[in-house]
Parts: structure tokens; sequence; C-alpha cells
């Protein structure tokens, strides 16, 4: 789960991560009271889920009052595009007004799990304010990283070699420690998936500051911060995505116009991948999970509809331990219960196959059966071309 | 022979009580897996499907000689019965349970790393050795017993495969799904190891997909150290950057972990790539002739 910039920089600010002074507005008569209290100049920058917020100009300097009004009614309401964002881009409906610091230099900070040792590592960088993923690919020893022992945390040792490492001024090497170790309990805590701070700031007086923040939460670790409902921005998501979310099926939508049901992730992705090796494009990732019972499979085809793009739907169904005429059996009621007015190409597999073919054929909808993964797709293209 | 798992193996079902647990536990004992004891805190000296249960897994293991463990238990508590598994020096420990927390998974593997268990897992479908031992949620029934070897981060991909092996009669020494989170216990590589050791695998088909990188080492460990063929398909080729894909695991971030990426390290080292999911089968089977 992702959260804004302002969302991220309050709550880290709770572990003791230095952020510049701010005020959130969300309409341009806000904005006075916000510069009077914070002074002149200020930084205005428009709250989305996405980086490169900067060049699409969602981020600006205001020397003047006018100008910071100015900025924020330009601001609010706008699309903003990013290459994060795609073409489409996001609606801005958050503004920040941060004070404006005199920046000395600027550095990286990020946690992140590494998978291929099953730990946190800590990096540090003094190519800061740049995409870090552009340094790491160009200039990879500029990225210095700190593995770190769940047992005993973040020491002081490592958070010193990074911030001596990147050429902070030893003067302030030790409000970096505590800057870094602030950082690596708030990850802990909040059970984040990945804490940035680019750029990481010195000022010219030596302070520190996060002038970015950016803050995900592992979903699987919800469940224990009920909390964080509230900080979800669903502005920011696809309606159909949010509506299969509340269904617990796992769906993303995509530009094609093949939708597709299917059990389980990773033959979900293998379908998109043979939908457009037979010349296709899918119109989603659809993942309805391992028993496909009749409800299930309703609330799915109503989802996958929604979208108006489908011309054709394949549904391909590895029966595993639940019998395949059973799944058959839901599928047919659950499009009649719908109405479907597209094609509908089904591939099933598993337990009592023949079966679950036959209650298809004869269901009197007009599916289209399949056999292997190959033909179901051959089909569903031709179908939706 | 097989891998991790055969006709001695002697499970203990952690959860064994739950919906998940009661269900899979039947489905195994059908199959012919000698399911020894079950866990749940607080039944201890009840029985289930026949099988006797424990409030603690040191008590079952003390009790029955069990081997190897399953874990059914929710998200919240999957972590602990990692470790309690450990603790207690299960040589196996498979768990099933799909959601846990990452940093959960960062302790428990911590906790791992000076021990002798082997963790498969989590939030995967389990080992199969057909014909001897089925730990997990796989279907029985598709699986024959043979000579080649199945690796796979998703579940029901690895049934796919198994399906088409079957049906080209080439059946299957063990099969297992090492899981679709970030943090799992045996990875790829270590499951190669296994099968490159095995007299009784001819050759390996490894399923990944999208997201870390390993199939990148996977295809270190197979060009440096394998002998036997190994057929690959990565899931994934179409799914845009930045977005999950079911799997906790499975998303391209900061541009790395893409399909292509992993399919041509894969080449490089001699793995015979196959584009198409339904060719997986077919392709050994040109392999091994």
């Amino acid at each position: 789960m992702k959260i804004h910039e302002y969302q991220g920089k309050q709550l880290l600010a709770k572990y003791g991560v230095t952020v510049p002074r701010s005020v959130v507005v969300n309409h341009e008569e806000q904005v006075r009271a916000a510069v009077e209290q914070l002074g002149l100049p200020v930084v205005v920058k428009a709250q989305i889920h996405a980086g490169g917020r900067g060049k699409g100009g969602g981020v600006k300097l205001a020397r003047t009052l006018d100008d910071a009004i100015d900025m924020a009614r330009t601001m609010i309401g706008m699309t903003l595009v990013t290459h994060q964002t795609g073409p489409e881009g996001r609606e801005v409906r958050t503004v920040l007004i941060e004070e404006a610091l005199k920046i000395k230099q600027e550095f990286y900070l990020g946690i992140v799990l590494d998978r291929a040792i099953s730990r946190l590592v800590f990096m540090a960088s003094a190519a800061g304010g740049m995409e870090i993923e552009e340094v790491a690919a160009h200039e990879p020893e500029k990225i210095l990283k700190e593995a770190i022992d769940p047992a005993v945390g973040l020491q002081a040792f490592q958070a010193r070699k990074l911030a001596f490492g990147i050429g902070l001024p030893k003067e302030v090497v030790g409000k970096a420690v505590k800057f870094m170790t602030a950082l690596y309990r708030a990850y802990v805590d909040l059970d984040a998936s990945l804490v940035e701070i680019n750029p990481f700031l010195l000022t010219e007086d030596g302070e520190l500051y996060a002038l970015d923040a950016k803050l995900n939460f592992d979903d699987n670790a919800l469940f224990r911060h009920k909390e964080y409902a509230e900080l979800r921005d669903l502005n920011e998501e696809d309606p159909l995505e949010i509506e299969a979310s509340k269904y617990d099926l796992n769906y993303i939508k995509l530009d094609g116009n093949i939708g597709c049901m299917v059990n389980g992730a990773g033959l979900a992705m293998a379908t998109m991948d043979i939908i457009k090796l037979a010349g296709g494009e899918p119109a989603n990732f659809l993942d309805v999970g391992g028993g496909a019972s009749e409800e299930r499979v309703e609330n799915a085809f109503r989802i996958l509809l929604s979208d108006k793009n489908v011309k054709a739907v394949l549904i391909n169904i590895f029966g595993g331990i639940v019998r395949t005429d059973m799944v058959a059996s839901g599928v047919v009621a659950a499009a009649r219960n719908i109405g479907i007015k597209v094609p509908v190409v089904v591939r099933l597999e598993g337990t009592n196959v023949e079966k679950g073919r036959e209650v298809i054929e004869q269901s009197g909808l007009g599916f289209v059966t399949a056999s292997g993964m190959k033909d179901a797709a051959e089909k569903v293209v031709a179908l939706a071309s | 022979m097989s891998i991790l798992v055969d006709k001695n193996t002697r499970v203990v079902v952690q959860g064994i009580t739950g919906k998940e647990g009661s269900f899979h536990t039947g489905q195994m004992i059908a199959y012919g897996t000698k399911v020894v004891a079950g866990v749940t805190p607080g039944k201890g000296g009840a029985e289930h499907e026949g099988v006797p249960i424990f409030d603690t897994l040191a008590d079952a293991v003390k009790e029955t000689g069990a081997n190897a463990s399953v874990i059914y238990v929710p998200p919240a508590f999957a972590a602990d019965a990692i470790m309690e598994a450990a603790d207690a020096g299960l040589p196996v420990v498979v768990c099933i349970t799909e959601g846990i927390p990452a940093l959960d998974m960062v302790r428990a593997f911590d906790y791992l790393r000076d021990r002798s268990t082997r963790l498969i897992g989590p939030n995967c479908p389990g080992v199969i050795s057909p014909g001897r031992c089925k730990i997990g949620i796989m279907p029985g029934h598709i699986h024959t017993e043979g000579r080649v070897g199945v690796v796979s981060r998703s579940g029901t991909l690895t049934y796919e495969a198994v399906h088409q092996l079957t049906n080209l009669n080439l059946g299957q020494s063990t099969a297992l799904g090492i899981g679709g989170d970030p943090v799992i216990g045996t990875n790829f590589v270590d499951a190669l190891r296994l099968f490159e050791q095995d007299p009784e695998t001819d050759a390996v088909v490894m399923i990944g997909e999208i997201g870390g990188t390993a199939e990148e080492q996977a295809a270190q460990y197979v060009r440096d150290k394998m002998t036997k063929p190994v057929i690959g398909f990565i899931a994934g080729q179409t799914a845009p950057p930045g977005r999950r894909m079911g799997h906790a695991g499975a998303i391209i971030a900061g541009g790395k972990g893409t399909a292509a990426e992993k399919m041509a390290a894969m080449e490089d080292a001699g793995i015979h790539v196959v584009r198409s999911p339904a060719d997986m089968g077919a392709r050994v089977a040109e392999a091994l002739r």
C-alpha cells in the first residue's frame, strides 16, 4: 500500500526523523494561513502516489504569497503526468506547502528488503535528488549498502559507515546516525515495504532533513495496523481494482480486450503471456483463487465485464482438488445470473474434466470449450478480433 | 529415490483442526502420506481424522517420531510455527500459509540460519514425490511416478507443468512449489542442487516468474554445476512494471526483475527456455530424447 508524501513525513516525524515544517492544503483559500505560519519562501508540492513530480510541474518554489496561491490554484485539480503515472496522469487533490530550506547538498537514503539475502538493507548515496534506479544501473559503486541483522537491528557503527561513506561532514555524522536509526525503527515498527528519503538534505546551517519521503506498507501486515485504513487514498486507485478488492479478488486492469479469469497468480500471468503469444492483448490480470466458487466467479465476471474494452473472455481453471464439474456448474450459473453478451472460451482441467466440459457445452450459453492453454488462447484471440 | 520426502516421511500437521489443515490432512492421508500427529495448542489429547493431537510440536515429535511438518496456521501465527518446527529439530518444514508479513519471515529466516531445518515456502502448494508422499495442497491424482523434477514459484502453474508431463507419459520424481513470497526458505538453487544429486531425476522443469533475482542465480548455478537438462518458463512476460501480480514477490521494481532479463540469463546458461507455458512438457520430452 502506498501513501502520500505528507502522510509519510507525518509518520516518520513521530519516530524522530527530521522533516521540514509544512501545512497540507486542499484549497487555494488555505494557502495564506499556511504561508503566514511558515514564512516565505515556500515550496508548493502536488501530492500524488508517483515520483518525478518536479519535472511534471508538480513541485514549485514560491517567493511571494501571490505566487504560492497561484501555484496551489493551478495544481489543485490538475492532471499531473510524470514518467511513473503513465500518459493518463493523476489528478492532484492535495498540495503540501513546505518551508524552503537552504540546500547545501543532497543525498539519498533508503531501506529495502534484499530478497537475495532475506534481510533488510540500508542504502545511502551521495547521488541524491536523482533517480536511484539510474544510479544503480550506471554507477552502482555510488550506492553504499549495510545489511541489517534482524536480531539486533541497525547498529550505530553501520550508520556511521554510511554517513562517512557518502561524505557527510563529521560535525553532522552524529545527527545522521540518529536520523538513520529513527528511519530504521519506523520501517520495522510500521511494517513498511519501502522507505526512501530522496533527497536527504544537508542545509547550509548544518541540519539534516527528509526533503521528500516515500513510505510503502507491506500489504501482508495491514491486519495488524488497522489505523492505516484511513491513510489509503482511493482516488489513487483504479475503481475496478477497488471493487475487486472488496471481494478479495486479485485484479489488475490492463489495456487489452481479452478478459481473463484464472485460478492462481502464476497461471494467471502465464495465461496473459499465452494470449499475447497468440496475437491478442489481455485486458486484465485476475486470480479468482483456488476454489473458484460460483459466488467468486460471478463477482469476477461482473468486474471483468465492467471494462468496456473487453471483447471476449478466457476462463482458465486448473481444478486441482476441487472437482472440475462443480467449477463448471458455478461458471454456468454465474454467467446466467449476469447475462453475458461477449464470447467466452472455457478451459478446464482437473478431476472429472469430461463431465465439466459437458456441463459447459450443454449450458446453452454458447460457451466455447478448449483443450489446453494454447487452444484456449487461439480461440479467444480469434473471437475477440 | 526422490528429494526431500519419501516413503519414510512421517508428517506432523501444524494447525490440524483449522478448515484448511483439517481438509488437507484428509487428502494427504488418502494419498498415502504417513500423517502421524497434529498440533493445535489447547487441543492436546484429542484426535482428528484418526490422528493424535498435541499441544506443542516438541511433544508431537517426541511421541510420534515425526520427521517433517506442514503448516496451515493463519498468517499472523505462521512465522512462530516455522520457528517452533525448527526448534523441534525437524529436517523438513513445509509452510503453505499465504500472506505472512515480510518482516516476520525475515526474522524466521534468520532463526533458521544456524539450524538444520529446511523450510519449503511459505505461500506454496508443498512437495510431492508421486506414489510415496504428498505434503501440501496439490491434487495428488495428476501426478505419476517417474524421473522428472519440477520446481516452481507458482502453485497452479506447477500443476499445469505436471499435467503436461503426465499426459506425455513423463512421470515426476518430486514436484515442489517454493512459494511466491519475497522471503522463502528454499530457493531455486537449493532445489536444483537436490535434483542434481538425486540419482532418480533425469531432468528438471523450473518455473519462475517476475520479481527478484532468484532465476538469475539459478541460471548461474545451472551453468556452473548442473549436468542434467533444465527446462525453464517465466510467467509474467506481459506484466506491467510496478504492479504486484498476485504473489507478494511478483513485482517488477525499479525496472528490475523482468521476465525478459530472466529468460536471457537462463538461455545464456543453457537452460531450455520456452516462451509458451503450453510447451513445458513437450520441451522436456525433446530434451530427454
